[in-house]
């Protein structure tokens, strides 16, 4: 038992510290991709490349004056950013980061805690992140804070639906909700043991389940809470400091989960191709599909960061459009797609 | 360890649950009841029911609550217009409320002390459904169409008069 | 409609592939993928200085002559001629014993150039009778105070140990094309 916790501790302990590097370095990736995108170099002073640079901006949050406005809910204004942190970091919990490690006999999983009802739980805490924005766009006693926590509000809530229902039509494939066990369905890949991920088989559900986590993260081109053409800074208008820091923070944690469980749940998670083929030891391929399944997430991040400088953002009239009368109508008929054709096949 | 826990939930649960009563602020009732449906979804995984306690959270905290605190958010409620109620009425609300509380109190005394399956699958997704498909497959569908009729009733009042309406803004053609 | 490049936006409904945005967006994510490649255009500024025309307009220069005394006479038509009205200056004249300081019995006890108004056009440096002041190909260096902008005679004219070339600026040609400035603008 005593071995367990501190086991689980220590793997609590690296995946938080993993997440912030990850989320650290988002925002150096961030400007290195907008600058190369654009024929640009992009920041190259902190440091060889500018590899310094997350330190320099994380230092400078910290020097930030810290500005609560006289008006605002101070309790109110200042749990926002913690919901926002707090939820983001919260979700890394059931991502299978690895498959099992053996040592002296002992089996050592690379996951925190494999709930059975893994995906229901992202979701979950997923839905529970609009709370941070929400809470602190409205303390902030600031109409545009409060226009960017209302429109994140009711995109979360509108592209939550689309998510789930893409959600169904691989649950009813898979049968299971635990993300370790549709990631172990996944094993083999190209190979000897011919087993696709499934992303073959869901494209539709893929697609719907990757633009509504571009709305769940407020990404471009569904960045309207933050839309700074019409809202300055929309939630986070009135925030300084460090308090702006969690929520850009935030933001980047939000997009690496999100990559993560992309990747766990139609690209394979920790497997890769022809890893039964290489006869290597089981340890080694646990360790090999770790560095593939941070590979997959560090394409998503790109991906991401690609899709944000490529497109400008909707106007919110189209974003509802989408999210109501595309995104659900389609993942509706992928569900009825998926439960036919399970049914003809089996 | 599970009793403390118990406990501990327990005492969240009402402490926030009456702090939603007794806050002045509309917001923070929202935020004291999401706060109360923490704590019960922590009982619900107590009960080894983790199905019913995301689903509970995902539902109640993570879309009701959100439109909850939306609308009020939208009213800004402050304490000047806040309408004066009559004395009349706040009679009544506290007669309701007592007749509502001695009902629950009684049924709750007459009822014979249910012994909580714990342990096993119970809570699992798949023993659910197979209840749900097999013994409880008439109450299932007709909350589902009960769901259906509500949907529906929200479209039609929800549905602009086409005739009045001419000119739709939110069509992409008439910009 | 004088040119004939008008165009006339024709605002149609969307097709289905058009509404559904994905084949916009996937042409759109090949147009970026592929600046990734591309040469970058950014300079590395204090390291890697940009490749600047010979008769590029940069920070003044007040020159002095051959004997190391100010050209300047302070006549006031580059004052004039300035159309940001950056250039201005106060004249005074020269004493016995200042011969070799002052080439022209006139001078400029002050002479100030706004960095922060001048456009760069270099009519200063076409309107000047003397050939006093020209533009050079060095950058004005950035500063903190507006005031430090006002560049007096101390930053404007040139050292006599370092002077400052302009031949390039002051070829036979340009000589030639000044004496006739009336016929300047009718080019």
């Amino acid at each position: 038992m005593i071995a367990l916790l501190t086991y689980k501790g220590i793997l609590v302990l690296i995946i938080f510290t993993v997440t912030l590097a990850v989320a650290a370095y988002s925002t150096y990736a961030e400007r290195k991709v907008a600058a190369f995108l654009q024929d640009r170099i992009g920041p190259d002073r902190a440091g060889p490349f500018g590899l310094l640079q997350p330190l320099a901006d994380g230092a400078k949050f910290f020097f930030k004056e810290e500005i609560i406005p006289n008006v605002s809910n101070k309790t109110l204004f200042i749990l926002g950013p913690s919901l926002a942190m707090l939820t983001a970091l919260m979700t890394g919990v059931v991502v299978p980061w690895g498959n099992t490690l053996w040592l002296d006999g002992k089996e050592y999983v690379l996951q925190i805690t494999d709930l059975n009802v893994g995906i229901l739980y992202v979701f979950g805490v997923a839905s529970i992140g609009v709370y941070g924005i929400m809470v602190g766009g409205w303390s902030s006693n600031n109409k545009f804070s409060l226009i960017g926590a209302i429109r994140a509000s009711a995109q979360m809530i509108s592209y939550e639906i689309s998510m789930g229902l893409a959600i169904i039509a691989l649950i009813l494939m898979t049968g299971t909700l635990s993300l370790r066990e549709i990631s172990l369905q996944q094993a083999g890949g190209v190979g000897s043991d011919w087993n696709l991920w499934n992303v073959v088989y869901q494209p539709l559900g893929f697609l719907i389940f990757l633009v509504c986590a571009f709305a769940e993260c407020n990404r471009t081109p569904f960045d309207l809470p933050e839309c700074e053409t019409e809202l300055v800074g929309g939630y986070h208008t009135e925030y300084s400091s460090m308090k702006l820091g969690l929520y850009l923070f935030a933001e980047y944690i939000n997009m690496f989960i999100s990559s993560a469980v992309i990747s766990t749940l139609y690209f394979g998670g920790f497997n890769f191709p022809f890893m039964n083929d290489l006869g290597l030891s089981s340890n080694w391929i646990t360790v090999i599909g770790t560095g593939f399944f941070f590979g997959k997430i560090v394409f998503f991040i790109f991906f991401f960061m690609w899709i944000r400088w490529t497109i400008p953002r909707f106007r919110y009239d189209q974003l509802m459009n989408l999210g109501w009368k595309m995104m659900i109508p389609l993942a509706i008929f992928n569900i009825a797609l998926t439960g036919l054709v399970s049914l003809v096949f089996k | 360890m599970t009793l403390y826990v118990f406990y501990f939930l327990s005492f969240v649960a009402i402490f926030s649950a009456l702090l939603v009563v007794f806050s002045k602020n509309p917001i923070y009732s929202v935020l004291y009841l999401i706060v109360t449906f923490f704590a019960i979804a922590g009982h619900y995984i107590l009960l080894n029911a983790q199905f019913l306690a995301v689903v509970h959270v995902i539902v109640y905290a993570g879309a009701i609550m959100v439109l909850f605190l939306y609308v009020i958010m939208l009213l800004n409620l402050n304490h000047e217009d806040e309408p004066h109620k009559k004395n009349l009425a706040k009679i009544a609300a506290v007669i309701c409320g007592g007749i509502l509380m001695t009902v629950l109190v009684g049924t709750l005394r007459g009822a014979s002390q249910a012994i909580p399956r714990t342990g096993g699958d119970i809570g699992y997704v798949k023993t659910l459904g197979r209840i749900l498909f097999t013994e409880f497959l008439l109450p299932f569908e007709i909350s589902s169409i009960l769901l259906l009729a509500a949907m529906v009733g929200v479209v039609m009042v929800g549905k602009t008069d086409t005739k009045k309406t001419t000119v739709d803004i939110n069509e992409p053609n008439n910009q | 409609m004088l040119t004939n490049r008008s165009k006339v936006v024709v605002k149609k409904e969307m097709n289905f592939w058009e509404r559904i945005y994905l084949p916009a967006i996937v042409g759109g994510t090949i147009i970026t993928i592929k600046h990734l490649f591309r040469r970058k255009a950014t300079v590395r500024f204090p390291e890697v200085k940009r490749e600047i025309s010979a008769v590029w307009r940069g920070q003044h220069v007040l020159k002095r002559d051959e004997h190391g005394a100010e050209r300047c006479t302070a006549c006031g038509l580059c004052a004039v001629a300035c159309p940001a009205e950056a250039i201005t200056m106060t004249a005074a004249e020269r004493k016995k014993g200042e011969e070799h300081l002052y080439r022209e019995e006139k001078y400029a006890t002050v002479y100030e150039i706004n960095m922060l108004r001048c456009i760069f056009c270099g009519l200063c440096e076409e309107a000047c009778p003397k050939e006093a002041i020209f533009l050079t190909d060095r950058i004005e260096s950035t500063d903190y105070s507006r005031n430090a902008f006002i560049y007096g005679k101390d930053k404007l004219v040139e050292a006599v140990d370092k002077r400052i070339d302009v031949t390039k600026r002051q070829t036979p040609a340009v000589l030639e094309f000044k004496k006739h400035k009336l016929l300047s603008h009718n080019r």
